[in-house]
């Protein structure tokens, strides 16, 4: 038996595939075009994009730990009309389905980001991401405080308008992910992007001080999988109708499966392309051939599995 | 497609050869047809570990150089010091092994149209590539010197084969232990206007970069730098590999070692701003 259908939606977006790059480990996707047509893939989700060009922090910029890695990049980019006019048409040029991420500073600069977007063609989607660790302050991690994430949103939402679809990205370094899952929802979000990568730190036994340019980076890679699975699992269990795009160390076809067992509509693949180039039409390939062997005739069938009774599963 | 790592492939390859010279091993692996891609100063980014290894990251080396028909076929060369992790796993495999690769990645020295002559600055381990780099310019007619340089004997790179490309060869250890003590840099002013060197090719610690830089900077003289930034993933998609480079404007971008690199002009790379917060001015 062959699974027939693969394919997975995001509010009104469509896409043939559940497997999609993450935001900031795919640049705009030009890199990889080389190892694999980007159109064989679910979604191509570019770098966050700022308003303005950024040169993002000094290095050393990363440092590689047991099963993953800290970056420090600081949004690097060339700001948001370069990226419209450069890197869309491009992607577009590849019949890439097209997620655009977008980071600010302030809860105007979404909108600003959002204003530029809602006229351009060829985008599927747009990730807001909320929760970017590399920035100088703290305080300007919206999804560390329910109510500037809400803001964030609602900001988005109604500047966009009701066409294209929103997925929130949240980061795993709260308290309580559902509480700021929930107000995103009810700000307007379509979907929930998870995880975000884990704030930590290196210290250089060299210099005897921090390692990275930034002090602090984010922690990407198969370390933080359980983090993402447990809070993929949380919030499906508390909001089952939204949409999760699952992402946070997966590097096969088992773990993208154990995302949508968790409830994961989709998931993303980052560090893991660091490391192998044809990492996501690997995983692709590896995800059919599991859902075949569990016997789903399509993946969707699979989302959430995990919550599922005993006496369901009959 | 992309004009990005257009050239790369990736492959299994095996290594036919591995064999301790001084304080570096010498890697020979079989890669068949891809040597054709190869050019001096581009990389290979070499997974390491095996496949339950919690090293996820591929290991770049510089290619030092590439044989085309030999018994194995063709073959590339890497001159690796067995520093962390994943270069010691390399330098642990036996021949026969395979490796995962993807090659070739990055910048390649640019080769004078003119029959020049040129200059090759080698640091440490930084020496290798520079010596299939010598043949291609000695085929080309320039004439090529070299200067190699370190903090002791044994960091010395200089295998016997590949000093038949080169017209004179000084080494300079810092101990004085090997050659004349002092660093690389020392006689370099003096030898630009000496010999009328057009062009130099460097490749080494990034403090030997930029102190040619300083000494090229008024003078007529192209410095093409081979650099090493730490990266995660050699094919321009991590960000983390960046380099501050001024901009025909005199603007600053953030430029990948990776694709802009490895060999970019000295002369654009503001090396006093590595490692700093650089001002947004792009």
């Amino acid at each position: 038996m062959s699974v027939a259908d693969l394919s997975t939606t995001f509010s009104n977006a469509w896409f043939p595939t559940p497997v999609f790059t993450a935001s900031g480990c795919a640049s705009s996707g030009k890199e990889l075009a080389q190892f694999f047509p980007l159109k064989d893939i679910g979604a191509v989700v570019t770098k966050s994009i700022m308003n303005k060009a950024r040169l993002g922090r000094p290095t050393p910029r990363m440092a590689e730990t047991p099963s993953g890695m800290l970056n420090s990049i600081g949004l690097q980019g060339p700001g948001i009309d370069t990226f419209i006019e450069k890197d869309i048409p491009w992607l577009v040029e590849q019949k890439a389905r097209i997620i655009v991420s977008i980071a600010g500073e302030t809860i105007e600069e979404y909108s600003t980001l959002a204003r530029k977007l809602r006229s351009v063609s060829g985008i599927s989607a747009i990730e807001v991401n909320i929760s970017c660790p590399n920035v100088e302050n703290r305080g300007l991690v919206f999804a560390c405080d329910p109510e500037a994430s809400r803001k964030v949103i609602d900001g988005v939402r109604r500047t966009i308008g009701g066409e294209l679809p929103i997925i929130a990205k949240l980061s795993p370094d709260v308290t309580d992910i559902v509480s700021i899952a929930r107000g995103v929802v009810d700000a307007g979000a379509d979907g929930i992007a998870l995880i975000n990568t884990v704030l930590g730190m290196v210290i250089n036994l060299s210099t005897m001080r921090p390692h990275l340019g930034g002090k602090t980076g984010g922690l990407s890679g198969p370390a933080i999988r359980p983090i993402a699975v447990r809070a993929i699992y949380q919030v499906h269990a508390a909001i089952p109708d939204i949409p999760i795009l699952g992402m946070g160390g997966v590097t096969s076809g088992r773990d993208a499966f154990e995302m949508i067992l968790a409830g994961a509509s989709a998931v993303s693949v980052g560090t893991a392309s660091f490391g192998n180039p044809m990492a996501i039409p690997h995983i692709q390939e590896e995800l059919k051939s599991l859902l075949e062997e569990k016997g789903f005739k399509q993946m969707k069938d699979a989302i959430g599995f995990a919550h599922r009774s005993d006496e369901q599963h009959e | 497609m992309s004009s990005i790592n257009k050239n790369a492939a990736q492959l299994r390859a095996t290594i036919v050869g591995n064999k301790l010279v001084g304080q570096y091993h010498q890697i020979l692996i079989s890669v068949g047809d891809l040597v054709d891609k190869c050019k001096p100063g581009n990389f290979v980014a070499i997974s390491v570990g095996g496949d339950s290894s919690k090293m996820i990251l591929r290991r770049a080396f510089a290619i030092s150089r590439v044989a085309h028909s030999t018994s194995f076929g063709g073959t590339m060369e890497l001159i690796v010091a067995p520093h962390g992790q994943g270069s010691k796993w390399l330098c642990a495999q036996p021949e026969g092994a395979i490796i995962d690769l993807v090659a070739p990645l990055g910048s390649a020295f640019g080769i004078p149209t003119e029959p020049v002559q040129v200059l090759l600055v080698g640091g440490g381990y930084g020496s290798a590539p520079l010596f299939g780099l010598a043949e291609v310019l000695k085929s080309r007619g320039c004439k090529v010197d070299m200067l190699l340089g370190a903090s002791t004997s044994s960091k010395i790179y200089a295998p016997m084969e590949g000093k038949r490309s080169v017209n004179s060869l000084r080494i300079y250890t810092e101990d004085g232990s090997m050659g004349i003590a002092g660093k690389v840099a020392d006689p370099i002013s003096e030898l630009i206007s000496d010999l009328d060197v057009a062009v130099i090719y460097s490749c080494g610690p990034m403090g030997m970069l930029a102190a040619i830089s300083a000494i090229t900077a008024d003078k007529d003289v192209v410095h093409q730098c081979a650099v090493e930034e730490s990266m995660a993933c050699g094919i321009g998609i991590c960000m983390t590999c960046v380099l501050p480079v001024r901009n025909e404007d005199n603007s600053i971008s953030m430029l990948r070692s990776c694709i802009d690199g490895p060999v970019m002009d000295g002369a654009n790379v503001m090396w006093d701003l590595v490692g700093k917060n650089p001002t947004v001015t792009q």
